[in-house]
């Protein structure tokens, strides 16, 4: 086990000039010994090519990676006794079930019945106790990728697993089952583990810390509650939640804080030298307020919808001649009375969760 | 009652009219002349299956039936492993990969004769340059006069001449495994045997059973080069099935024994067709089957 610090850049073609040429920006990053993390980010964010790095299947164009503060850059993933299970199953057709999860102990020339025991734990935990004798290309998918899961985890010394999206090929149902499984094995096994998903959920629930990645950027490092209540960076609010958190445009006038012409908070200290500004507010937080309550705007619903425990009302805010201003979803309880489509209302958009953003990053001691 | 259209017998006519002129009716002659002693075109006498029999009695043709099957499984046994290491040690991308292949694909588009002849004029000890060069060395080489050195010459030839198929086959078969397994194999700590052995032997299955099977009935049949370089010889060295079987029926005009005897090649080789078909068939479907289990 080893505590990983990276602090590197990578770019696939040679002599990278802009942004663009990048895979992975120039970033720092540590990965505590023992944690469970999440790399999250849409396809083609570089969380994978981040993995590889971590691997050592990608050498990383800039910069190192430490393990345990000794530089392994050149070393391969042998050499950083690292373990991964890839997005598809790999598995080895020749061999059974047992022996496919005892190659990576054989080839370290680990004792026979050192393996044996290895083999047989691991098999309970991922519940292909019934099956080891079985020839393993005959099997389903997902019992294949339990397989790979299986040699993933089956070495006890390993630096760190890492899971490349590994539950892709699974059935929901069971998605859930072997996401409680991973969650529990890294209870018992207490080993670092990384896990690149583009699924939120399967991120939160799975990972102590989530990286959220975009564009080759990590932009925040956090824990479920952190991402979800403090967004460090626009996008972070936008692709985590169900819908993602409202943007709206505010102007700074006097120290007020203005949102479709409506002063709607005191500016702190960090916007007095600032003339605009971006609000943001999760349509959990956003609530139905008196007509001309304090930090709220007026709306016209466009949309209602019921999604079952709540229902999510769309609403237009400053909408004026020749601009149609900007949407703004609530999440409200059944309990109150839903406005329809076509209703005048009021948000209430300010609260102690509201975040205020410049140039995508969230200001700290935006309100007095 | 289930509809019946007649019309679709029309639809198979022109098929069945082809493949009887090219096919059934040439066989049919076979036929006709391994039962018949044709003394000349007017006088011919119905000899039943006494061709058959003298043929199967035949010493020339057993011989014939050995060297062939032995230089069959000799061909298989150089050039599947040679075209495995050929293609492991090929370069799998850049403009090197496509040098490579356009060289090693060169010998495949020589005809059989040219081949024949290449190899006749190489193996020279006055003028070729393999024949000259290992008589320098000290060797009596001499495909026309040693049996064993002409059998291992058209060993080589056909080692020379087909080995780049194997190797072709191979290449693909290894440039379709996916990166994941190589990067699976290096975090499981697999040596490069390893690799091999679990990686990319099981997974190259498909394609070797295509050039075993190639390679084997393409060798089985073997006519043209050591037509050109030996004629057959020395002595019998280098006579093959199809050769004997060309000097029974054109060399010595003996139509019946050729016709039963050609019935018979025809039959072994359908029967070899039939057995490693289906083995293939068998191996192929036995992963799938055990999925169900």
């Amino acid at each position: 086990m080893a505590r990983i610090e990276l602090d590197l850049a990578h770019a696939y073609k040679p002599n990278p000039r802009r942004d663009e040429d990048y895979a992975l920006l120039p970033l720092k990053m540590t990965f505590e010994n023992g944690g469970a993390y999440a790399l999250l980010g849409p396809s083609g964010c570089g969380k994978t090519t981040l993995l590889n790095i971590v691997s050592g299947l990608v050498r990383p164009s800039q910069g190192k990676v430490l393990f345990d503060g000794v530089d392994v850059t050149a070393r391969t993933p042998q050499q950083r006794n690292i373990a991964q299970v890839f997005q598809f199953p790999v598995i080895y057709d020749t061999m059974t079930v047992a022996e496919n999860l005892a190659f990576p102990l054989r080839n370290r020339g680990v004792p026979a019945d050192r393996i044996a025991s290895r083999v047989g734990r691991v098999a309970e935990m991922l519940e292909l106790s019934g099956q080891l004798d079985r020839r393993a290309a005959g099997l389903a998918a997902d019992a294949k990728q339990k397989i790979s899961l299986g040699r993933g985890l089956v070495r006890e010394d390993v630096s760190a697993v890492l899971f490349d999206e590994p539950l892709t090929v699974i059935d929901p149902h069971l998605k859930w089952q072997l996401r409680r499984k991973l969650k529990q094995i890294h209870h018992e096994l207490k080993l670092t583990l990384i896990y690149v998903t583009h699924d939120q959920v399967e991120a939160l629930t799975f990972a102590e810390q989530v990286v959220v990645m975009t564009r080759g950027r990590a932009v925040q490092i956090g824990s479920a509650s952190d991402l979800f209540e403090r967004p460090q960076h626009t996008f972070v609010g936008h692709f985590i939640g169900s819908p993602g958190m409202n943007f709206l445009r505010a102007t700074v006038v006097d120290r007020e804080i203005e949102v479709a012409g409506r002063r709607v908070a005191a500016a702190g200290a960090a916007l007095f030298a600032v003339d605009a500004c971006t609000l943001g507010v999760r349509p959990e937080y956003v609530t139905l307020a008196d007509v001309g309550a304090a930090g709220a705007v007026p709306a016209v619903v466009t949309q209602a919808q019921d999604i079952g425990t709540y229902w999510l009302v769309t609403g237009r805010v400053g909408a004026v001649n020749g601009d149609d201003g900007a949407l703004v979803r609530a999440r409200l309880a059944p309990n109150q009375a839903i406005p329809k489509a076509g209703d005048a209302v009021w948000f209430g958009i300010v609260g102690p969760h509201t975040c205020y953003y410049r140039d995508e990053q969230r200001i700290e001691g935006a309100v007095a | 009652m289930k509809p019946v259209n007649q019309k679709a017998w029309l639809l198979v006519l022109p098929v069945v009219l082809c493949v009887a002129f090219s096919a059934i009716l040439p066989l049919m002659t076979v036929v006709n002349y391994s039962v018949q002693d044709i003394i000349s075109p007017e006088r011919r006498v119905f000899v039943g299956t006494e061709w058959f029999k003298a043929v199967m009695r035949d010493d020339d043709l057993q011989g014939a039936l050995l060297r062939q099957i032995s230089f069959s499984l000799a061909v298989l046994a150089v050039e599947i492993p040679l075209g495995i290491a050929l293609a492991l040690s090929m370069p799998a991308k850049g403009w090197q990969a496509s040098a490579v292949l356009v060289l090693v694909a060169i010998s495949l588009l020589i005809p059989w004769n040219v081949v024949g002849t290449i190899w006749q004029i190489y193996g020279r000890t006055d003028i070729g340059l393999l024949g000259a060069a290992l008589a320098k060395l000290g060797f009596d080489y001499s495909y026309t006069g040693n049996a064993t050195h002409a059998w291992l010459t058209v060993l080589v030839m056909d080692v020379w001449h087909w080995t780049p198929l194997v190797a072709l086959l191979c290449y693909a078969g290894l440039r379709a495994i996916p990166d994941a397994y190589y990067q699976a194999a290096s975090i499981d700590g697999a040596s490069k045997l390893a690799v091999f052995r679990y990686i990319q032997l099981p997974k190259l299955r498909g394609v070797l059973m295509i050039a075993v099977l190639l390679r084997f009935m393409d060798s089985f049949m073997i006519y043209t080069e050591p037509f050109v370089l030996t004629g057959g010889g020395p002595g019998n060295a280098t006579t093959f099935l199809s050769q004997y079987l060309t000097q029974k029926a054109v060399g010595q005009f003996d139509l019946g024994p050729a016709a039963a005897f050609s019935l018979i090649y025809f039959l072994i080789i359908l029967l070899l067709c039939f057995i490693l078909y289906n083995w293939m068939q068998r191996v192929g479907t036995q992963d799938k089957e055990s999925g169900h289990g």
